[in-house]
């Protein structure tokens, strides 16, 4: 399909970062390796490099972010780039500039690379296919379709934690349905070789034909983490109790918030990850974000790594 | 003025054959089919050796874009198309702007046909309610009388059950057709795309078949109710077409349609966020398509149509989920019907029957059948002409097209309309 070649140099290399869908292990796995190089220059008293010296990042946001923004500026920095962050939300779009006029107008400032979050699913392939030869599209979020590199900070914490993919059972817990990250999580651990992914969630945070992305179905919790490795918790949008997907959030948390006697289901070495923003008592008792098991901080911390690897991959060349 | 078509391969879809025969047109009606009255004289010969002729194509869904939306569509730019195109009636829903609930904006779409030159018929489907608000109904006799051959909300909802039973019941009292596009809105929520695995992958918004089989249940029921002569726009799903089977074996007053699009295309098309897909009712599985296909063969879909609805370039240059839907279908309408039929899905006039005799009857509109004394819309057809779509090339001011590349063969010659030349290919 065009979306992925779209990603690629004729040489198989990186391009534009979209989504995880149609990528091949071998550049998974180089992400995964850069990023790992990388990691030094986070923890060093002088964490920059000079890689992308001389290069322009815009980051545009059209939906509100913390942490996404935050490290993408850092990775930038610490790759010596310029940065231009926009909050879009209340800027041009407002004023009723089209999308594609607002690509060019910030083009025009002789920008390198794109950062994207945009709540349309395919914007980030949108911008691609319309932004100049030689700059690079990063996809930040793109409503409901993917955020991979969220995905590849969650399989660098996986494989710094656990290494080899083909004895691990993940679990994806959580409101499937909107969640742009865990079908990223899914392409990403199906194309690492993982020994299965399951996703658990109540039926209608369940999209349909979720199945066919290569995951198992569970509508209960124990029974869903039982021999699970990884679990990975979702945030639940409060909004979601307007639209008559659940009930309340007592029941929710009651069903399918992740406790430890329930995480106790899982292998005893088993890591919890969430992508944030986390609810604590929603989806995730404190206990268990705070516990020995949870690997939460050090995803944001990879984060910065992992967002640096990419950009070096697809401007950096 | 006097025609004579000579040597052409005749389609007849009213006796379902074909026959290689002359046809000949005085004023603006056939006068003669095989041979000529007495004393007639042409005073042109249009000589079809090698070309098909078949009645003049009838659309039941096309939206000219005016009055209201000139940057996509006129109706002189739009009639170019159909006429180029071989479609010599066509019906406009009543979703302009000003909708068509009085008889000014019927009248002020004919003068706007005139000034274009009345290249061909065009048919007005009044409002079921006042400017389609769901909730007052329009005056429906003063449509029927200033021309309106049928009426319809469009794809707006009724604000209730009760006010779409009385829209149908005094429809019915006037011996008007009403056309429903079966849609639950709630059910259709901002929905873009086919709800199933494609949806999902991609992340977008997504419709369920009961979006449309929900409300057709509905809509169906309201038939019994109140005797309503009923058709049906716009079908997408395999279920609707299983009710649609069962309610005409039950008697019912009923017909449907499906677009041509929905016979070719599917979910999986849209595989690339490719936006020229972007279609309401949106593109349904391959099981739907195919169901869609037998509907088509066995009759229980009676007609096909374009649904045109042709956008400026911008529509369609953005993010999937906020391009606006709707395809610019005149330019594509006849060489997808001939692939029908080289596809051997049904004979050649099997196929026309479906864009000519058959939507004609249901709307009561006379076209569709080239017999002695019926009105000389007429189409020739250049069967081996070979050529790829390309969206630059249509006449139609809309080039949004989800069939860019395509080979298609068949492509009109001439077009008459009430005996009059309205389209001539200069190859």
């Amino acid at each position: 399909m065009s979306k992925h070649n779209l990603q690629l140099d004729e040489n198989g290399k990186l391009k534009h970062f979209l989504g995880i869908e149609g990528l091949n292990l071998a550049v998974l796995t180089e992400i995964l390796d850069t990023a790992e190089s990388f990691t030094s220059v986070t923890e060093r008293t002088v964490k920059k490099v000079p890689i992308l010296r001389g290069k322009t990042v815009a980051n545009l946001f059209f939906e509100p972010s913390t942490r996404t923004r935050s490290t993408f500026e850092l990775a930038a920095q610490r790759l010596s780039a310029d940065i231009l962050s926009l909050d879009l939300n209340t800027s041009a779009t407002s004023k009723g500039e089209s999308l594609l006029d607002t690509i060019r107008n910030i083009e025009a400032m002789q920008i390198d690379m794109f950062v994207i979050r945009h709540q349309d699913s395919g914007s980030a392939h949108f911008f691609a296919q319309h932004v100049k030869p030689g700059v690079s599209v990063l996809n930040a979020g793109d409503g409901q379709h993917e955020h991979p590199t969220q995905a590849m900070l969650d399989m660098f914490t996986i494989r710094h934690f656990k290494k080899d993919f083909a004895q691990l059972r993940v679990a994806i817990v959580g409101d499937i349905a909107h969640s742009r990250v865990a079908r990223s999580q899914i392409h990403a651990l199906n194309i690492l070789g993982a020994a299965e992914v399951r996703v658990i969630a109540p039926k209608t945070l369940l999209p349909v034909g979720i199945e066919s992305l290569g995951v198992h179905l569970y509508d209960n919790l124990e029974q869903g983490l039982k021999d699970v490795d990884v679990v990975i918790m979702l945030r639940l949008q409060k909004e979601r109790m307007r639209g008559a997907l659940l009930p309340s959030e007592k029941e929710y948390f009651n069903l399918f918030g992740l406790t430890q006697e329930r995480l106790n289901c899982a292998n005893p070495d088993a890591i919890v990850m969430h992508p944030g923003p986390a609810n604590r008592g929603v989806e995730i008792e404190s206990s268990v974000m705070d516990g020995p098991q949870s690997v939460i901080l050090q995803q944001v911390t990879f984060g910065i790594a992992v967002r640096m690897a990419v950009m070096s991959m697809t401007v950096g060349r | 003025m006097s025609i004579h078509i000579q040597n052409g391969l005749f389609i007849d879809p009213v006796n379902l054959s074909q026959t290689k025969t002359d046809i000949y047109i005085q004023g603006n009606l056939i006068v003669g089919v095989g041979k000529p009255p007495a004393n007639f004289k042409a005073d042109q010969t249009i000589d079809a050796d090698n070309q098909w002729v078949i009645p003049g194509l009838v659309d039941c869904q096309v939206r000219l874009r005016e009055p209201g939306q000139a940057h996509k569509g006129t109706i002189n730019s739009e009639t170019q198309a159909a006429v180029a195109n071989g479609i010599t009636s066509l019906c406009i829903p009543p979703d302009t702007q000003p909708v068509i609930d009085n008889t000014a904006v019927v009248e002020l779409i004919h003068h706007g046909n005139s000034k274009a030159g009345n290249r061909c018929h065009i048919y007005t489907i009044g409002a079921l309610s006042q400017n389609l608000d769901g909730e007052h109904l329009t005056n429906m006799a003063g449509l029927k009388s200033s021309g309106c051959i049928a009426l319809s909300n469009a794809n707006q909802p009724f604000s209730s059950n009760l006010v779409q039973r009385r829209a149908m019941e005094y429809a019915a009292g006037q011996k008007m057709l009403v056309i429903i596009q079966p849609r639950d809105n709630d059910l259709y929520g901002n929905g873009c795309a086919h709800e199933g695995a494609i949806s999902t992958r991609l992340g977008l918004p997504s419709i369920p078949e009961a979006a449309e089989t929900a409300a057709l249940a509905k809509d169906i029921e309201l038939v019994v109710q109140t005797g309503a002569r009923t058709h049906f726009g716009q079908l997408s799903c395999a279920r609707s077409v299983d009710m649609i089977r069962q309610a005409k074996a039950n008697g019912l007053p009923i017909t449907a349609d499906c677009t041509m699009h929905q016979l070719f295309l599917t979910d999986h098309d849209l595989g690339d966020f490719d936006t020229s897909k972007l279609t309401i009712p949106p593109l349904r599985s391959q099981f739907d398509r195919q169901a869609l296909r037998d509907g088509v063969v066995d009759g229980t879909i009676d007609c096909l149509c374009s649904d045109h609805q042709p956008h400026e370039i911008d529509a369609k240059l953005c993010p999937f989920p906020s391009a606006e839907p709707g395809i610019s279908s005149l330019d594509t309408l006849l060489p997808l019907a001939l692939r029908l039929a080289e596809e051997g899905l049904m004979t050649l006039p099997e196929v026309i029957a479906r864009l000519t005799i058959n939507p004609a009857k249901l709307l009561g509109i006379p076209a569709g059948n080239l017999t002695n004394g019926e009105c000389a819309d007429i189409c020739i057809i250049d069967p081996d002409a070979h050529y790829l779509c390309l969206g630059q090339d249509f006449i139609s001011r809309g080039k949004n097209t989800p069939f860019e590349g395509w080979d298609f063969n068949g492509r009109v010659t001439t077009t008459i309309v009430a005996g009059n030349i309205v389209y001539n290919r200069v190859s």
